[in-house]
């Protein structure tokens, strides 16, 4: 994969999202416009309840837009049927998410594998692939262990193997480091750093982990539903002052 | 870079198969406890046809006196045998209706366990159609075992309390046939049964947006 500087791998419309519950509505976005870059290392930072983890779900195509428009790869997601859909997460976007989400029956190297199943390989491609990509993470001689017999890190390390699966143009990481201590959610911020240098993949994580500015390309302030202000890695030294 | 989008491929029996069977294994004591719900039904449904049927196989070959012991036994004999007063029917409707409330209650809550399961697997690429095929299976596959062990269960049953309380006479006229056909029945009915109960969560869960899935408690 190459870098293609004017290429938009993700592009948000004046995408709102209303939520009822019962008689109220409560407006998780309220217009957000945003442009991402094919390669960047986006963070998405914000409070709990400002609407981080709907964008997320947005550009994830999780759930559908009250109004506005996502653009994947340039292609309107609410034009694609359920089939172009799910061809669409499982080829072009991988998922991370706070609870690591592994599937609990499935060993390791079954967890990793199973977008490779989804996608049509077959059996001698994708356990080879699979082997692979959990050597990358460093946990190819535990392929056969189960989440429940996986440190919370090394389980984390399982989820970002499996969402290179199909080797997507972009990975999604909702609070990545959410549910991990301080060294290990560093060696995961590391470790999606790397990724994103050596396979070129797009990182879009949703956080409030200040750590996470180190490495980001650039930074989305979000709060109350609305984009507060976009900043630049080169300028951000100067904000980080601000936050801590 | 391609910016066109594909369809997903289906995927084939056989892979539905294999990862549907590998997921019941691996929580196979969860899925005793519906399986559980089948057996005792179907046992009880088997144990009543049974009964019947043996009485009906020993009445032409019974004496007098054996007789009169099942008719006092409290069987009523309507011409077309035993079994067939309306009493006996509504009991195994009956039955029938219970077990179908415990199953879809136990597919309901087997199902719901799962829904950041099946976020999970939308996520990574899974259509709809897989997610209820998936729910299908598994449902078939309880139902089977359900069916045979719970069917074989109530014919045992049914035999050994006969035999207890008419003697040897039980043994010698066993219908070994339509034993046969009341195992066989009875576990179609089970897995009828397995599949009513969980049609409606399996759709409900594979409509599901992933998002919505996957903030369910777990």
């Amino acid at each position: 994969m190459y870098r293609d500087e004017t290429h938009n791998v993700v592009r948000l419309s004046e995408v709102t999202k209303v939520f009822r519950m019962g008689t109220n509505k409560v407006e998780a976005l309220k217009g957000v416009d945003l442009t991402i870059k094919t390669g960047e290392y986006l963070s998405i930072m914000g409070p709990s309840g400002s609407g981080k983890s709907t964008l997320f779900n947005m550009i994830g195509a999780l759930d559908k837009p009250t109004s506005g428009r996502v653009f994947i790869d340039e292609v309107d997601v609410a034009q694609l049927d359920a089939y172009e859909l799910a061809w669409l997460r499982c080829r072009k976007i991988g998922y991370i998410f706070q609870t690591f989400n592994l599937i609990q029956v499935m060993t390791a190297i079954e967890n990793v594998t199973l977008p490779m199943v989804f996608a049509g390989m077959n059996r001698d491609e994708y356990t080879e692939k699979g082997m692979d990509l959990l050597k990358i993470v460093g946990l190819a001689e535990r392929y056969h262990h189960k989440p429940s017999e996986l440190s919370g890190g090394q389980q984390q390390r399982v989820a970002i193997a499996r969402s290179l699966a199909n080797d997507p143009a972009i990975v999604l990481a909702d609070e990545p480091t959410g549910n991990l201590d301080l060294t290990t959610g560093e060696e995961i911020i590391f470790l999606l750093k790397q990724l994103s240098k050596e396979r070129g993949v797009t990182i879009i994580s949703a956080t409030h982990d200040v750590k996470m500015l180190n490495v980001s390309d650039r930074v989305v302030w979000i709060r109350d539903g609305r984009i507060d202000r976009i900043e630049d890695r080169d300028k951000l030294k100067i904000s980080i002052g601000e936050v801590a | 870079m391609k910016t066109s989008v594909e369809r997903q491929v289906v995927l084939p029996w056989n892979q539905v198969v294999r990862i549907s069977f590998n997921s019941i294994k691996a929580r196979f004591f969860r899925s005793l406890i519906t399986t559980l719900t089948l057996t005792l039904a179907v046992a009880f449904v088997a144990f009543t046809w049974s009964s019947y049927d043996m009485l009906n196989a020993i009445w032409p070959h019974a004496d007098k006196s054996l007789q009169d012991l099942i008719a006092s036994s409290g069987y009523e004999l309507t011409e077309k045998g035993f079994g067939s007063s309306p009493k006996d029917i509504w009991l195994a409707i009956l039955s029938v209706l219970v077990c179908v409330v415990g199953i879809i209650n136990a597919q309901l809550m087997a199902v719901t366990e799962r829904f950041r399961e099946i976020g999970t697997i939308k996520c990574l690429g899974a259509l709809d159609s897989f997610v209820v095929r998936i729910f299908l299976l598994e449902a078939v596959y309880q139902g089977l075992l359900g069916g045979v062990s719970g069917s074989v269960l109530g014919v045992l049953v049914a035999t050994l309390s006969l035999l207890w309380k008419f003697g040897f006479a039980v043994v010698y006229s066993w219908p070994f046939q339509q034993m046969l056909s009341t195992i066989g029945w009875a576990s179609g009915l089970a897995v009828f049964l397995s599949l009513i109960g969980v049609i409606y969560p399996a759709l409900v869960a594979a409509k599901m947006q992933p998002a919505v899935a996957l903030r369910a408690e777990e």
